[in-house]
């Protein structure tokens, strides 16, 4: 954790259910995300990762422990506050896109915009320059049903990244693609994080998307048990694996 | 983007478009009859009223509208109206069913309206073809040409037989419906007490009083109220307040006509409220991703808003080409549908309303959304 993260967790417990039903997600997670860096988080199903997203997103509240997005605490904000939260600083990237099937790809990143209350031309204009970064300048009026997977995702980094939040979460970002699309979505993503100076996190099952990670972390049965830091450019990372140099020491 | 995400909403199911459409147009068109025929009924139960130049009515104690005038006034109230200081003019009019016998056999109830066409108490009324002075012949009369049929008549010349005989018709006004379906036969004063049984004498069925120029008409109707012990004085609003009372709710027709533009307004709303919800069902996905992004659940509200907004544009513009032809081919006929500028705003209003309302269980339903859902997708 440093001084310039720009999203702190701190000791994040968080239940799901209620009854016999009841499970606990995660179980005491910390983690800060800093700017200029793609974070992936990695875990096998169930272990957390969506629902550390979430809370990181401001899309769920933590049952105990607390949250910090660009300096502010989420801690009994209201879901407005939270949205307005996600407005001002966060940017979402989905494992299935989440595009609006009756919008064109402008039109898709313009509604990112539209939400922050910037509208009319300039946003027009903005949302072409970012489409024309993600190598969709000739695709801008297409919609999503005439886009391949690789471009719909595209558009997702575009709407995510338009309104220049300082934070970028993605989920699964490559599940849904081929290994080429695949990888340029995680060129994409790292070029966001570096040249843009943006925290980018990225969950992820896939072992492909590690070339690109300045760091990896991950999660086990709502555990951080390990985490990597890796040289840029590495594309054979070696995780650390917390739980076993625990036992080591044991 | 409201608007855009909107329109592409509305018509990215064009099969449920067109059922909100169906459900807004067939509101807006019944709503529209049902509300134009209570206007129509209410032109046509104050027509008299409306054309009688007169400032304040004169009629016998409990007279319950224009065709139903009571008992009998006498020449005593006219002269103490004629007294009254800021008085000018004391009409007297004598209204009366009857029975017309047809030409060709068969009978129908018109209503006797006598009156002194010169004095102003029917003047008003346009008469396409005739004048007020051709009635004065013998036994000439005017009637009104929609229902010419109705009296087994075919225009002017043709006679038929009322109490006192034969009967002229040698001048048609138009567009003097009759909410009772009984059409309006107008004569000479003289000639409608002849056929009430009453010829040579001043008795009438109101007296109209016309003021002097500045007068006050309060201070003269407070005058004459207290000269004339079994009579009334009425405003003409008065007058035209009680006749729709009595025609639209004493027979219940009025609260008939208002009671089917309700249910259209309901049924109007039904539909829109169940297509608006399965919509936003259908879109929740969308407007979950929405929230994800941060938009505020007041923007979501809007879009839902814009979407019923536009429904109720476009229906209403649809519902309203309909209704106006039915008004058109309402004209003719003995019920016509009124459609003023005024209705067709309200109409409008209305439309909005509904749609707004019904716009209410979709949003109710975003509210509920769980942003979370984005992920589990």
């Amino acid at each position: 954790m440093t001084d310039k993260s720009v999203m702190v967790a701190e000791n994040v417990f968080k239940e799901l259910g209620s009854g016999a039903g009841k499970v606990i997600a995660l179980k005491g997670v910390s983690l800060a995300l800093a700017p200029g860096e793609l974070t992936l988080l990695m875990g096998p199903s169930g272990s957390g990762k969506t629902t550390l997203l979430s809370i990181l997103g401001c899309i769920l509240q933590p049952t105990s422990g607390t949250i910090s997005v660009a300096g502010t605490s989420t801690a009994g904000l209201s879901p407005e506050e939270l949205a307005a939260l996600r407005r001002n600083h966060i940017g979402f990237i989905f494992q299935s896109y989440n595009l609006f099937p009756t919008l064109n790809a402008l039109e898709n990143v313009r509604i990112a915009l539209d939400v922050r209350g910037q509208k009319g031309y300039a946003a027009a204009r903005r949302s072409e320059d970012v489409l024309r970064q993600v190598g969709l300048g000739g695709r801008l009026l297409n919609y999503p049903s005439n886009l391949s997977g690789g471009e719909q995702q595209r558009v997702a980094v575009a709407r995510a990244i338009v309104s220049e939040p300082s934070i970028v979460l993605a989920d699964e970002p490559t599940a849904a693609l081929d290994s080429e699309n695949g990888h340029a979505v995680m060129e994409l993503l790292a070029r966001i994080a570096r040249e843009q100076n943006r925290s980018v996190l990225a969950v992820t099952h896939d072992p492909r998307t590690l070339g690109y990670a300045d760091r990896v972390v991950k999660i086990e049965d709502g555990l951080i048990v390990g985490e990597d830091r890796r040289p840029r450019g590495l594309d054979a990372p070696e995780i650390t694996d917390l739980t076993k140099r625990r036992k080591a020491h044991a | 983007m409201i608007l855009t995400l909107a329109f592409r909403n509305l018509f990215h199911d064009r099969v449920r478009l067109a059922v909100t459409l169906v459900g807004i147009l067939f509101s807006i068109v019944l709503v529209a009859i049902q509300l134009g025929l209570y206007l129509g009924a209410s032109r046509m139960i104050t027509a008299n009223i409306d054309n009688a130049r007169a400032d304040l009515w004169i009629t016998a104690f409990g007279a319950k509208s224009f065709e139903d005038g009571g008992l009998l006034l006498s020449s005593r109230e006219r002269h103490q109206a004629l007294a009254t200081p800021g008085v000018a003019a004391v009409v007297p009019v004598v209204v009366k069913f009857s029975e017309w016998r047809k030409p060709a056999g068969g009978s129908t109830r018109v209503v006797i309206v006598g009156a002194d066409a010169e004095e102003g108490a029917v003047a008003p009324l346009a008469l396409v073809t005739g004048t007020w002075q051709d009635i004065k012949a013998p036994d000439a009369i005017a009637v009104d040409r929609t229902y010419l049929a109705d009296l087994g008549i075919t225009g002017i010349g043709d006679t038929a037989q009322i109490d006192i005989g034969r009967v002229r018709v040698r001048a048609l006004t138009d567009g003097v419906r009759s909410f009772t379906q009984s059409p309006y036969v107008y004569m000479p004063l003289a000639r409608a007490r002849h056929v009430m049984g009453a010829p040579g004498t001043d008795l009438a069925t109101f007296h109209l009083i016309q003021l002097e120029p500045g007068a006050d008409l309060e201070r003269v109707r407070a005058d004459l109220k207290s000269r004339l012990e079994t009579a009334e004085v009425l405003t003409t609003s008065e007058f035209r307040d009680r006749s729709l009372n009595q025609w639209l709710f004493r027979t219940g027709a009025g609260v008939a006509l208002i009671g089917g533009a309700l249910l259209g307004i309901l049924v109007g709303t039904v539909i829109v409220a169940q297509t608006l919800y399965s919509s936003t069902k259908d879109h929740i996905n969308e407007f979950a991703t929405l929230r994800a992004l941060g938009s505020s659940s007041g923007y979501i509200h809007q879009v839902i808003l814009a979407q019923a907004g536009l429904s109720a544009v476009i229906g209403y513009g649809l519902g309203m080409m309909i209704a106006l032809l039915v008004v058109m081919a309402s004209q003719s006929t003995p019920l016509p549908i009124v459609m003023t500028p005024g209705l067709a705003a309200g109409l409008f209003t209305v439309t909005l309303f509904m749609c707004a309302i019904s716009a209410i269980s979709a949003i109710v339903k975003v509210t509920k959304i769980d942003p979370a859902t984005v992920f589990s997708r």
